[in-house]
């Protein structure tokens, strides 16, 4: 299925986006389409329909074309459908100060990888239950893979470790962890 | 020290200053802890080839509190400093840290902002290995380095508390 067919097939379930399909070298393995941000959940829903079921998704990550170009990131979706062996390939364009819906709705396993888009870009992800950071410390200043990172910066160890749970949940720890070795069981 | 041979057993007298360090530079026992390729090079240096056994280092503990070298092998990431200094704390004094390799001694090539650079910002380190990553005869040579370190110091040297 070529990416004209995949646009064909899901236009109508979304009124109003305008798609685009995209040249790429390995299109005859992974289509490529462009996606406006607005429609991103309409447009994967359709394309989770019958006949499509792209329903796993493999990842999202993301490119920064700073200062070459405007919306400055592209996000890149790779979905795949088991029952079809298909895959295909859906590129959103996003300026930095924007943010995106979250396809965690659709794809409970977004999760990490759109965390990790917002640790490492500083794109946004709304809706999303839980946007931490994923790999920098929670404390961490800055997103390491933008363009005009400074990446040979100089900054002091960090040679502590803060405390993850509150101290209540601390203290809950500790009496769980008492029932579960001694015979009383918890009630 | 002499060999006094003047008795019905022979008798080796000595000082406890130079016993207790024998003692302490014939079993270092490290810590099981790599961190990159450099901890591939360890391991190849605590099996049979080269065989760190013959200079009393290859009990690779799985508890620091049984352990008294930590071997640095391999780049630091920011994000491991602090477990790092947390496995260093529960190592019982004496201890001594190797610091194995270019990452492990000043970021080697990654100069970036995720690799600390240089793991003495960490913890304090008495013998520092080059390489990218050194031979299993350098770290043998580090280690013999350090016995001579141990050999040479005094006890009331060790200190109680040492921060890096």
């Amino acid at each position: 299925m070529i990416a004209e067919d995949i646009i064909a097939a899901i236009a109508p379930a979304v009124p109003g986006a305008s798609y685009e399909a995209s040249i790429s070298s390995d299109a005859a393995v992974t289509p490529t389409i462009r996606v406006p941000r607005e429609f991103i959940v309409a447009t994967c829903k359709a394309l989770q329909a019958p006949g499509l079921e792209y329903v796993a998704f493999s990842d999202v990550t993301a490119v920064d074309f700073h200062p070459n170009r405007a919306p400055r990131f592209d996000l890149v979706y790779h979905l795949v459908s088991p029952h079809r062996r298909a895959r295909v390939r859906v590129k959103v364009g996003i300026n930095p100060q924007e943010a995106i819906e979250t396809l965690t709705g659709l794809y409970p396993g977004a999760g990490w990888p759109e965390r990790e888009i917002y640790d490492l870009f500083g794109i946004v992800f709304d809706g999303h239950a839980d946007m931490r950071r994923l790999m920098m410390p929670d404390d961490w200043e800055g997103h390491p893979l933008r363009k005009d990172y400074p990446v040979q910066l100089r900054k002091d160890a960090q040679t502590y470790m803060p405390l993850q749970v509150t101290e209540e949940e601390f203290k809950a720890n500790l009496e769980r962890d008492r029932f579960q070795r001694g015979s009383a069981k918890p009630k | 020290m002499g060999l006094e041979t003047d008795y019905e057993v022979p008798v080796l007298t000595t000082s406890a200053e130079f016993m207790i360090q024998w003692a302490r530079r014939s079993a270092i026992w490290p810590v099981a802890f790599g961190l990159a390729c450099c901890a591939i090079e360890m391991m190849a240096t605590g099996a049979g080839r080269y065989d760190m056994a013959r200079f009393g280092a290859e009990v690779f503990r799985g508890s620091p509190r049984q352990a008294d070298l930590m071997i640095i092998a391999g780049r630091l990431s920011r994000k491991m400093a602090p477990a790092m200094r947390r496995i260093y704390d529960q190592m019982p004094e004496p201890k001594w840290v190797i610091s194995m390799g270019a990452c492990a001694s000043c970021g080697g090539v990654f100069d970036n902002y995720s690799i600390v650079q240089g793991a003495d910002q960490v913890v304090p380190v008495d013998v520092y290995i080059p390489g990218c990553p050194p031979r299993p005869e350098a770290l043998i040579y580090g280690i013999v380095q350090l016995q001579k370190k141990i050999a040479a110091s005094k006890l009331d040297q060790t200190p109680k508390v040492r921060i890096a």
